[in-house]
């Protein structure tokens, strides 16, 4: 196998691989994105008590 | 009219599954490796041209099916033409849908007698009966007792592929008469990390055979996945527009889009539930099993043990007569060739769930019929499709009729349907907002470009590029461009040294039929949703 051969290998298997790891990584997490809590003012301890 | 409870996913992570289980199939393993190790279409040019496709192809027509899917559901449509019927609003919308059920069930008629074939091969794996020995032409008799591919009528009867077909056939519409959530999710759930793991044992073993014959040292898994993965003339490649084809067609066929199973599936859905997130790992799962399990199993192996010359002979040969030799060749072999056909058989019929629950869906609310009704009504149709296909069996010629005017020209049309309807009749700015309600992920912005400019005219122009070279035959040179009728065109029409074939005149005969009788279906139906 060339180099030119081994990088296209390692470039599209780690690729898929690094992309499936970390849609499972996320859907496993159940993680939201930022943006959808933009719009929450931050909340401080105390508000939070006292509601 | 009382609404029927509807079926639902009973997890997120299940639903995922399904919809990879439905991606991941024959091809993955199959057919890509083929693709990628072919000496003049394949190499870094087609690598390259196939990532491409999957960006501006794949994944936009995914998130756009996953949506319209989801947004048919919300509206209470679980099948393409009740889905086409709740988007377009017009007495003409349901009838686009009509490719969705009759793609998926006629794709069906095939794939389940191939299905039984992987099954029939992990028997006789497993059992020792496959160790043929090192003569090519007993693995090749071997295929032809199985597929009756010498003449007509040969499997039918009380032979084992027949009894095989018999066990499939039943097991997949036991399996769908269980539901969505108790049959296709549980099988899914259970056969993906299954399929991966065994995926895993066998490219352990293939990276770690060496080589096989150390009197030829020059037949290594090191040369075989150079054979596979040197890049070639990349320039050269890109400019030839076969390599464009073969890569765009690859991940249209690989990611199941286009198919009228997507847009089924993620209409069980909830309003709220995420289709990006879901769509992109489905997509993902499909991937890494096709370019990271795929791409480094067969022909690696293939060509360790037989050399460049084994490789290069298609699909079927490459599974079904290459790798048992393989198999045969290696230490414990009937347990790895057994654990190949397994894979093989968990690909394929986590594949096959999914093109039955498209036409269940339809059958349902389209006519009213209970899931027995529906189970029974379908199991009838695909009954006569599967006997069509499995007594015509010379050559294979009611198979590759089917598959080519179904399998292949229906699925790009429907593609090329939907990403239509998504922009010109839902609307991109209304598709994009709909996509990101409930979503765990944003989609790149740049995506919508693609999705609104770029997919139509690249879709467009891969169609026109199919058209071409299968149908009107193009010889792919803008220079001197020559036309000639294709073996498909031929078998219909005939022409100078080559009769047409009565058994693909009959079975484009029976498609026709299955297709104005599908349209007869959608009318009635389209009656019983206005009424709603």
């Amino acid at each position: 196998m060339t180099t030119a051969g081994l990088l296209f290998m390692l470039i599209s298997v780690g690729g898929v691989t690094a992309l499936f790891v970390w849609c499972l990584y996320k859907v496993l997490t159940g993680t939201k994105p930022a943006d959808h809590l933009a719009h929450i003012e931050p909340v401080e301890q105390a508000d939070i008590e006292k509601r | 009219m009382t609404q029927k409870k509807t079926e639902a996913w009973s997890s997120k992570i299940g639903v995922i599954m399904a919809v990879a289980g439905s991606a991941v199939g024959l091809g993955n393993f199959l057919r890509f490796p083929g693709l990628v190790a072919d000496q003049e279409t394949g190499g870094g040019a087609f690598l390259i041209a196939y990532f491409i496709s999957l960006l501006v192809v794949g994944l936009p027509i995914c998130w756009v099916e996953w949506t319209l899917g989801r947004f048919g559901g919300t509206q209470g449509f679980n099948s393409s033409p009740g889905i086409f019927h709740a988007i377009i609003r017009k007495p003409w919308g349901k009838y686009l849908g009509l490719l969705g059920f009759i793609i998926p069930v006629g794709v069906y008629f095939y794939y389940v007698v191939i299905e039984s074939w992987c099954l029939g091969y992990a028997w006789q794996s497993f059992s020792g009966a496959l160790d043929l020995g090192k003569d090519p032409a007993a693995y090749a008799a071997h295929f032809a007792q199985t597929t009756g591919i010498k003449a007509d009528g040969t499997v039918l009867g009380f032979t084992a592929p027949f009894l095989f077909f018999i066990g499939v056939f039943i097991l997949n519409f036991v399996i769908i008469y269980r539901g969505l959530s108790k049959g296709i999710e549980f099988i899914c759930n259970w056969g993906m990390p299954l399929l991966i793991i065994i995926a895993l044992v066998l490219l352990v073993r293939v990276l770690t055979l060496g080589t096989p014959d150390p009197t030829k040292p020059e037949l290594s898994v090191w040369n075989g996945l150079g054979y596979m993965w040197n890049p070639h003339d990349i320039a050269k490649g890109l400019s030839n527009p076969a390599v464009w084809l073969k890569a765009a067609s690859q991940i249209f066929f690989t990611l199941s889009v286009g198919f009228g199973v997507i847009i089924t599936y993620a209409s069980y859905l909830k309003k709220n539930d995420d289709v990006v997130l879901s769509g992109l790992t489905a997509t993902a799962a499909n991937e890494f099993c096709e370019v990271g399990l795929g791409g480094l199993i067969t022909v690696p192996a293939a060509f360790a043990f037989l050399g460049a010359s084994a490789v290069a002979g298609g699909t079927f040969a490459l599974g079904f007569n290459v790798l048992p030799q393989v198999f045969a060749s290696m230490p414990y072999g009937h347990l790895f060739g057994g654990l190949f056909f397994t894979l093989l058989f968990i690909a394929a019929i986590t594949s096959s769930l999914s093109m039955l629950q498209p036409g269940i869906a339809f059958l349902e609310e389209g006519l009213g019929l209970d899931r027995r009704g529906s189970v029974a009504l379908l199991g009838l149709v695909t009954a006569v499709g599967c006997t069509l296909v499995v007594w015509f069996s010379e050559g294979l010629m009611a198979l590759s009729t089917v598959d080519f005017w179904i399998g292949d020209i229906g699925i790009f049309l429907q593609g090329t349907l939907l990403i239509y309807v998504f922009n010109f009749a839902f609307g991109t700015e209304r598709g994009w907002t709909e996509a990101h309600h409930g979503a765990d992920i944003r989609i790149p912005r740049v995506f919508k470009f693609v999705i609104r400019w770029v997919s139509p005219a690249f879709l467009t122009a891969i169609f026109a590029m199919f058209v071409l070279k299968n149908v009107a035959g193009w010889n792919f040179s803008l220079s001197t461009p020559l036309f000639t009728p294709t073996e498909h065109i031929l078998d219909l029409v005939g022409g100078p040294g080559h009769p047409a074939s009565g058994v693909a005149q009959l079975t484009a005969f029976f498609l026709l039929l299955f297709t104005l009788f599908s349209a007869l279906l959608i009318q009635r139906a389209g009656k019983r949703w206005n009424a709603r």
